[in-house]
């Protein structure tokens, strides 16, 4: 399971997460909404530890991720994989070599166990028999499968996804959103999925949450989140110009 | 930055083929722009020292002025400065792509330091080859000047290379490549804090490399100054 509490982030005087709390039961995927630049990239890199809090803990499995000692650090990546927007592939290394990227670091594997490995991983994104290719060479949307095929490799306990279906065409999305609850069905993982493609997120979303202004607003499965009355929610989830969001950037200006 | 990066050096598992990798992008792959500058610095020499030495009649002594000006000072911070535009820039324009495309949070994502992982394969591989690299160019300027005065100022080929070894101190060359390890490593600590905090797009990652070249040039010849003062008075 993982607890955020109280988690506060602050970028030179602006307040980017402002006392979030947030509970992600294990094995539940969750969506986290909210409208471009409102932070939930931050709070996604918080959870993978590639940010720190200014303010507030982060607990996954009842650890604290701010006092981890250097053994249970290792530990904790290999527990947690993160699947990035552009898919943050190494541009110098075959798309095999960065499926296996975690393995040949950090495991002492049999050559053959990694190649098997690599494979398997990448026919669960649907992609085998492109090991030999480098990231160049491949569509956005391919970029984005085996930047999840990496993360499968080591085989995590919990996968972030960082807007998984922005920039790829409607056909893609689907298949990576198929590709998301596939994770969850077959691998048990607990995902969190970071998003502002709302049909995406009915999509693969046991629970849904919406970042606002730094917090959590609203919290809830897609029924609860599309039947809110919250109007902040309203606006966002139906993708309307005018409404309680629009009208406060208009007062700011 | 750089505290980490000399204590992940000596923490084990070092990936020595990462090592071998970078040494050959900066050693082996800067040979031929190498050679080509320290030739003409060679020939450039003798030719401006013959100006001055054949009025003065004493031609003979060009042979020693291009080996101790080469060997102390012009070959040591001339292959720095062209490696300094040319590896340095790369590092920064790599690292710094690496940066905004995601690449160095995804190191750190599976667990791999960053400074682990890039910075201390270029660290040893620049302060290891930058003095290989010098030694070469001393040899390739020192050609350079002997075929000129050779072939186009009729000195005899023997005397020239009597005169020039007979100058040659031990502590000349000591000298002259003990201060490139420093340059090499001003190159990769720059090249990588650079890159390490470009912000925005491709324009950061332009303006961060620009930054990068310009610290360094200055680094190097503020090293080279202070070097000089220090050797002069432990080697006087």
């Amino acid at each position: 399971m993982i607890k955020i509490q109280e988690v506060c982030k602050n970028f030179d005087l602006h307040k980017v997460l402002n006392k979030v709390n947030l509970n992600i039961e294990k094995g539940q995927t969750t969506v986290i909404i909210g409208r471009s630049g409102c932070g939930k990239s931050v709070l996604l890199k918080h959870i993978a530890r590639l940010l720190q809090p200014d303010s507030g803990k982060i607990f996954v499995d009842g650890q604290d991720l701010s006092v981890l000692n250097e053994r249970q650090m290792k530990k904790m990546n290999l527990k947690i994989g993160m699947v990035f927007q552009g898919g943050a592939l190494f541009d110098s290394m075959t798309v095999g070599e960065n499926v296996g990227f975690a393995l040949i670091e950090h495991q002492r594997i049999e050559k053959k166990e990694l190649l098997e490995r690599i494979e398997e991983a990448l026919s669960l994104v649907d992609l085998s028999g492109i090991e030999n290719l480098m990231p160049a060479e491949l569509s956005g949307g391919m970029k984005k499968r085996v930047s999840l095929a990496r993360v499968i490799c080591m085989k995590p306990e919990i996968i972030l996804y960082d807007e998984p279906t922005t920039g790829v065409d409607p056909i893609t999305a689907d298949s990576i959103n198929e590709l998301i609850i596939n994770m969850h069905d077959k691998l048990k993982v607990t995902s969190i999925v970071v998003t502002h493609d709302m049909r995406s997120a009915y999509r693969v979303a046991d629970r849904i949450a919406m970042l606002y202004q730094g917090r959590i607003i609203a919290e809830g499965t897609s029924d609860e989140i599309q039947n809110s009355d919250n109007p902040v929610v309203h606006q966002f989830i139906n993708g309307l110009a005018k409404g309680p969001i629009t009208e406060t950037l208009e007062r700011f200006r | 930055m750089i505290g980490q990066t000399l204590r992940l050096t000596f923490r084990p598992p070092l990936k020595l083929e990462r090592v071998i990798q970078q040494a050959k992008k900066a050693g082996v792959e800067s040979l031929p722009i190498v050679s080509l500058v320290s030739f003409f610095i060679g020939v450039i020499l003798a030719l401006q020292t013959a100006y001055l030495m054949q009025r003065l009649g004493s031609e003979m002594y060009i042979a020693s002025i291009v080996a101790l000006s080469l060997v102390r000072e012009l070959g040591p911070v001339i292959t720095s400065l062209v490696v300094a535009g040319r590896v340095g820039a790369a590092i920064t324009a790599e690292i710094g792509s690496m940066q905004v495309t995601e690449q160095v949070d995804a190191l750190q994502s599976f667990g791999s330091n960053p400074i682990k992982y890039l910075v201390v394969p270029r660290f040893l591989a620049l302060s290891l080859t930058l003095p290989i690299l010098t030694l070469y160019a001393n040899i390739i300027g020192i050609m350079g000047g002997w075929l000129l005065c050779v072939f186009k100022l009729r000195i005899s080929s023997q005397m020239y290379l009597n005169i020039t070894f007979d100058s040659l101190l031990l502590k000349d060359l000591f000298t002259g490549l003990a201060k490139t390890v420093f340059f090499g490593m001003i190159i990769a600590f720059v090249g990588c804090y650079e890159g390490f905090n470009v912000e925005g797009g491709a324009e950061g990652v332009g303006s961060s490399t620009m930054r990068a070249v310009v610290t360094t040039f200055i680094l190097i010849i503020a090293a080279d100054c202070f070097f000089t003062f220090l050797f002069y008075f432990i080697f006087p």
